[in-house]
C-alpha cells in the first residue's frame, strides 16, 4: 500500500509532460489487465448472464483445475526457461491415472481397480521422472529448455499412443472409471445456490500453498529465483545449480502429474488428444500474471491471477458464442501481447 | 603552447536533464577545443554518463544547448552523431563478437561493388586505418578471440574512420594492462596531434594527470570546475569531486599477520595456462596477487574457489586439506569469492538487496526445518546496508538499480555473511569512486584486522602497495616472485610481471 502511496506522491511532483509519460508508462504495464478489464465489462453488458452467481462458480473451478499446471511452468520460466511438455505430461498422467481406475479395463485386464493413492503416486513419480529427464538435459548438456522440451513432448506423446494401444484397447478412448475416484475428485465440496463447487478446488488451493511456501520460504525458491535471474552469478554463490534446475522441474512434473490425476476424474474420458495445448494456456497464464520470460521475476500470486484471467476472457468468448477456432488466434494473440508488455519493462531505459 | 588559442570544437552550455524525482544534471558546461584532451571527472551518480548521453541523443536534454564548431546541434542518436564526427569508446565495448574485426569496423556502411558487398575494399579501407594508426591486428579475426584492449583499438580505428573530430573515451583503461595504456596513450596523443578534441572519463587520478590539459569536475549532477591540469594537484581534484577533504588515500595499517593459515601448493589448471602456483597466507594477512592481464590472476582465485578446474594441486586451511570441488564446497570450508564480472557473475539484477545479501548464507536462516525465517533476513540484510554504508531506499529494491559502488558494496555484504576465514577478491575496486575505493580499503583493513586472511587481485598497483602485506607477482601463468608490499617498488613488480610474459 504505501507503495502505491509513494508513486502517487512522485507523480504529483512531476511537471505536466513526465506526469504524461508516467501515467502513459503505467497504462502501457498494465494494459494487458485493462484489455481484459474492459472486455469483462463489454461482455457483462451483452450477456448479463455471464456474471451470474453460476457462471462466476463455473469460472473459478475451471481456474483451480488448470492452476497445479500453470505453477508447474511456472517454475520454469523463473529459470528463465520454458516447458513446451507439460500439455503432453499432463494427458499422459491422464493416461495412468485413468487405466488404473478403469472398472473393465483393456489395457492391464488381469489387474483390478487401484486404490486413488496407488494412481495418485504413480502420476507423480512419472511426473517427476520426466521432469528429472527435462532438467538433466538442460542442466548438464546446457541444452536450450526449449529445444529439451520439444524433445520430450514428442517422445511422450509416442508413448501415450502405445500405452494406448496395451492389451485389447488399440487405442480407444479410457472411460468408465471406478465412481469412487470419480467422487474423491468432482464430489461436492460445497454448493452455493444449485451450483456445486468440487472438491478439486479444494486440492487446488492445497497444492498452490504448497507452491508457494516452497517458491518463498525455501532455501530451494530462493535458489529457484537466483538460478533464474543470474545463471552464473548463483555459480559462484554456493548455489548448486544444475541440482535447483533439475528440482524445478522434477517439481513441475509432479504437478502436471497431480493436473492429469484431477484432469481424468473431471472430464471422465481420456485418450490421445487429452492435455493437448495445455502448456499454450498456462504459459499465457504465467505471462499475463507477471512471471517473466526475462528469468527470476514472478509470483504465485501472478499465476493465479494470470489463469483466473485468461479463463473469464474464454467463459466470456464462450457466452458470446464465438467461433471456438476463433479462440486459438485469440489465444495466440494475448501471449503475444503479454509477453511483449512484459518485455516493455525489463528493457534497459536509455 | 598556449592552449587557450585552440579553437572550441565543442561547446555543452547549461544542460539541464531531470528524471522523475531527480535532478540527474543542473546545468552542466563543458567546452572541449581542438587539439586537447579534456578529462571529465567526478564521482560514480556525478553525472557524467548522462552528460555524454545527452550529447549523444541516447537522453533527451531538457534544457541547455550543443553547439558543433559553432553550429547547434542535437543529435537524435548515437550513429547520427557519428556521422557529424563526434564518437564515443565506449567502457563496455558493443560489439558482434563473433563476426571479424573488418565487419564490425564498416557495420552500417558496407563498402559495395555493385549491390554486392566487398571483402577487398572492406580489407583495404580497415588496413589503411590501422597503418595509419600503428595497430596490429588482422582485420579477418573473429573478435571475440581478442582480447579487451584489442577490441578497444578496433573501436578507436572505426572512430577514426568516421573521421571524428570529438571522441569521448569511457573508462577506456579499466580492463587493459600497463603497456596497453601505454600504447593507448600514445594513440590518444596522436589523435590530439591531429587536431581531435578528446573527452577523457576516468577514475584513475595518474592517468588523468599524465594525459590530459584540461580537467572539468562535476559533481552530484552540476558542474564544479575547469580547471588546467597542470593547476590542479592530486588532492585538489579529489577534494573538488567528493567535496571534503580527503587525506589519505588509504587507511592506516593495523592489521598483523599470525600463523600460518592458508597453504597453496602446485595449483595446476585444466583448462588455462596456470601452472604451479605455490604459495602461503597467514592469518591476518593482506596478499596481493599483481600481474599482467591474462597473467592467471583470476585464474588463481577462482581455482582456488572451485569454480574452475584444477588438474593438479592441494588447498590446506590449518593444515587440512580442502577439496574446494565447487563453490557450495568451498563455502563450507570457509572460503569466499568476489568475482571480478560484477554484472556477469555478482548481481541478480531483478531481485532484490536482501535476496542479493542473504543468497549465500541462507543456512542461517533455517527456521522450521527447511523453512527459511523472515526476521533473521532482514536483520541480516540491515546490518551489512549500515556496515557498509550502502545508499539504497530499501532492502526491496533491485539491485540493478543501485550504482556500481552499492552493488559492489551488497555484494561484499553477501560474502562477508558467510563468515568465511579467507576471502578471495578479485578487483574488489573496479569502477568505484574514490569515496567508495577508500570505504573499501577500510573494510579489507578490519577484516585482516579480526584475523581473516584476504587474497586480493588488482591491476592498479597503487591500491596494491597501499592495502597489502605482501604480493604475489604472476606471469604468463606461473608465480613469477613474491614481495614485500613495504619494501618493493612499481618497477620490481613490473620487472617480475614481465618475467615470463
Amino acid at each position: 500500500m504505501s507503495e502505491l502511496k509513494e508513486k502517487g506522491n512522485a507523480l504529483k511532483a512531476m511537471n505536466a509532460k513526465d506526469r504524461k509519460r508516467a501515467i502513459g508508462d503505467i497504462m502501457m504495464n498494465n494494459a494487458m489487465f485493462i484489455i481484459i478489464a474492459i472486455a469483462i465489462v463489454l461482455i457483462a453488458l451483452k450477456e448479463p448472464a455471464f456474471v451470474s452467481v453460476p457462471s462466476i462458480i463455473n469460472i473459478i473451478n475451471l481456474t483451480a483445475a488448470k492452476l497445479p499446471i500453470a505453477l508447474g511452468v511456472g517454475g520454469c520460466i523463473i529459470l528463465a526457461g520454458t516447458d513446451v511438455s507439460a500439455g503432453r505430461q499432463v494427458g499422459l498422467a491422464a493416461c495412468i491415472a485413468a487405466s488404473l481406475q478403469l472398472t473393465t479395463n483393456k489395457l492391464f485386464p488381469e489387474m483390478g481397480v487401484q486404490a486413488w493413492y496407488v494412481a495418485l503416486a504413480a502420476v507423480i513419480v512419472v511426473g517427476a521422472i520426466l521432469g528429472f529427464v527435462n532438467g538433466f538435459c538442460m542442466a548438464k548438456f546446457k541444452l536450450h529448455p526449449y529445444i529439451v522440451t520439444l524433445s520430450t513432448q514428442l517422445i511422450i506423446y509416442g508413448i501415450i499412443l502405445l500405452y494406448l494401444q496395451l492389451g485389447t484397447n488399440s487405442g480407444q478412448t479410457l472411460s468408465g472409471m471406478n465412481p469412487a475416484y470419480r467422487e474423491l475428485i468432482t464430489g461436492e465440496l460445497f454448493r452455493i445456490g444449485n451450483t456445486v463447487v468440487p472438491m478439486y478446488v479444494l486440492y487446488s488451493v492445497i497444492i498452490t500453498i504448497i507452491v508457494w511456501v516452497i517458491w518463498n520460504k525455501t532455501a530451494f525458491g530462493k535458489n529457484m529465483y537466483a538460478v533464474g535471474s543470474n545463471e552464473e552469478a548463483a555459480n559462484v554463490s554456493g548455489v548448486n545449480v544444475v541440482r535447483t534446475i533439475i528440482m524445478v522441474f522434477m517439481m513441475a512434473g509432479a504437478l502436471y502429474g497431480i493436473t492429469g490425476f484431477m484432469d481424468a476424474a473431471r472430464i471422465a474420458s481420456v485418450n490421445a488428444t487429452t492435455g493437448l495445448n495445455y502448456e499454450a494456456d498456462a504459459i499465457a497464464a504465467c505471462v499475463i500474471g507477471g512471471i517473466s520470460f526475462v528469468g527470476g521475476i514472478g509470483k504465485v500470486s501472478g499465476a493465479i491471477i494470470g489463469v483466473l484471467l485468461l479463463q473469464v476472457i474464454f467463459t466470456g468468448l464462450t457466452y458470446l458464442s464465438v467461433d471456438q477456432n476463433l479462440l486459438f488466434i485469440v489465444k495466440g494473440l494475448i501471449i503475444l501481447v503479454a509477453c511483449a508488455i512484459d518485455m516493455r519493462k525489463y528493457l534497459v531505459r536509455k | 603552447m598556449n592552449k587557450n588559442q585552440e579553437p572550441v570544437l565543442l561547446r555543452m552550455e547549461g544542460i539541464v536533464k531531470e528524471f522523475p524525482g531527480v535532478k540527474a544534471l543542473d546545468g552542466v558546461n563543458l567546452t572541449v577545443k581542438a587539439g586537447t584532451v579534456h578529462a571529465l571527472m567526478g564521482e560514480n551518480g556525478a553525472g557524467k554518463s548522462t552528460l555524454m548521453k545527452c550529447l549523444f541523443g541516447v537522453y533527451h536534454k531538457d534544457g541547455g544547448h550543443v553547439y558543433l564548431e559553432g553550429n547547434e546541434v542535437s543529435f537524435k542518436n548515437s550513429k547520427e552523431a557519428l556521422e557529424h564526427g563526434v564518437a564515443m569508446v565506449h567502457q563496455e565495448l558493443n560489439q558482434a563478437l563473433k563476426r571479424n574485426v573488418m565487419d564490425n569496423m564498416w557495420l552500417g556502411r558496407f563498402p559495395k561493388t555493385g549491390p554486392f558487398t566487398s571483402e577487398r575494399k572492406m580489407y583495404d579501407m580497415t588496413m589503411e586505418v590501422f597503418n595509419d594508426l600503428g595497430i596490429k591486428v588482422n582485420p579477418k579475426t573473429v573478435m571475440s578471440s581478442m582480447p579487451v584492449s584489442q577490441r578497444q583499438m578496433v573501436e578507436i580505428a572505426k572512430a577514426v574512420s568516421y573521421n571524428a573530430k570529438v571522441i569521448v573515451f569511457d573508462e577506456p583503461t579499466s580492463s587493459l594492462t600497463e603497456t596497453e595504456v601505454e600504447h593507448l596513450f600514445r594513440i590518444i596523443n596522436m589523435l590530439r596531434d591531429r587536431g581531435c578534441g578528446i573527452i577523457y572519463i576516468s577514475h584513475k587520478m595518474a592517468e588523468i594527470k599524465r594525459i590530459s590539459d584540461e580537467i572539468t569536475i562535476m559533481r552530484d549532477g552540476q558542474w564544479i570546475a575547469t580547471e588546467k591540469a597542470d593547476d590542479l594537484e592530486m588532492a585538489d581534484i579529489i577534494r573538488l569531486m567528493v567535496g571534503r577533504e580527503l587525506t589519505n588515500q588509504f587507511p592506516p595499517k593495523t592489521n598483523v599477520p599470525g600463523e600460518p593459515m592458508l597453504e597453496v601448493r602446485n595449483l595446476t589448471g585444466m583448462y588455462n595456462h596456470v601452472k604451479n602456483v605455490s604459495f602461503d597466507a597467514r592469518k591476518g594477512e593482506v596478499l596481493g596477487i599483481a600481474g599482467l592481464d591474462a597473467s592467471g590472476r583470476t585464474e588463481v582465485l577462482e581455482s582456488i574457489f572451485g569454480i574452475r578446474q584444477r588438474k593438479e594441486g592441494t588447498i590446506k586451511l590449518h593444515g587440512k586439506e580442502c577439496k574446494n570441488r565447487n563453490s557450495g564446497e568451498s563455502l563450507k570450508n570457509g572460503f569466499a569469492m568476489l568475482t571480478e564480472e560484477r554484472r556477469a557473475t555478482g548481481i541478480f539484477g531483478v531481485r532484490n538487496i536482501r535476496e542479493n545479501t542473504i543468497i549465500s548464507s541462507l543456512h542461517r536462516h533455517k527456521k522450521f526445518g527447511p523453512l527459511l525465517g523472515k526476521k533473521s533476513q532482514y536483520e541480516d540484510t540491515q546490518r551489512y546496508i549500515d556496515a557498509m554504508r550502502t545508499k539504497t531506499p530499501s532492502q526491496e529494491t533491485q539491485i540493478r538499480s543501485l550504482s556500481g559502488g552499492n552493488q559492489q558494496k551488497v555484494i561484499i555484504g553477501r560474502w562477508l555473511l558467510t563468515e568465511s576465514e579467507v576471502l578471495l577478491l578479485d578487483e574488489p575496486t573496479r569502477g568505484i569512486d574514490v569515496g567508495a575505493k577508500y570505504e573499501i580499503y577500510q573494510l579489507i583493513q578490519n577484516l585482516a584486522h579480526d584475523g581473516k586472511t584476504v587474497l586480493m587481485v588488482s591491476s592498479e598497483m597503487p591500491e596494491l602497495l597501499g592495502v597489502c602485506d605482501k604480493i604475489l607477482v604472476m606471469s604468463g601463468g606461473r608465480l613469477a616472485g613474491e614481495v614485500d608490499a613495504k619494501t618493493t617498488t612499481q618497477e620490481e613488480i613490473m620487472t617480475l610481471a614481465a618475467k615470463f610474459a
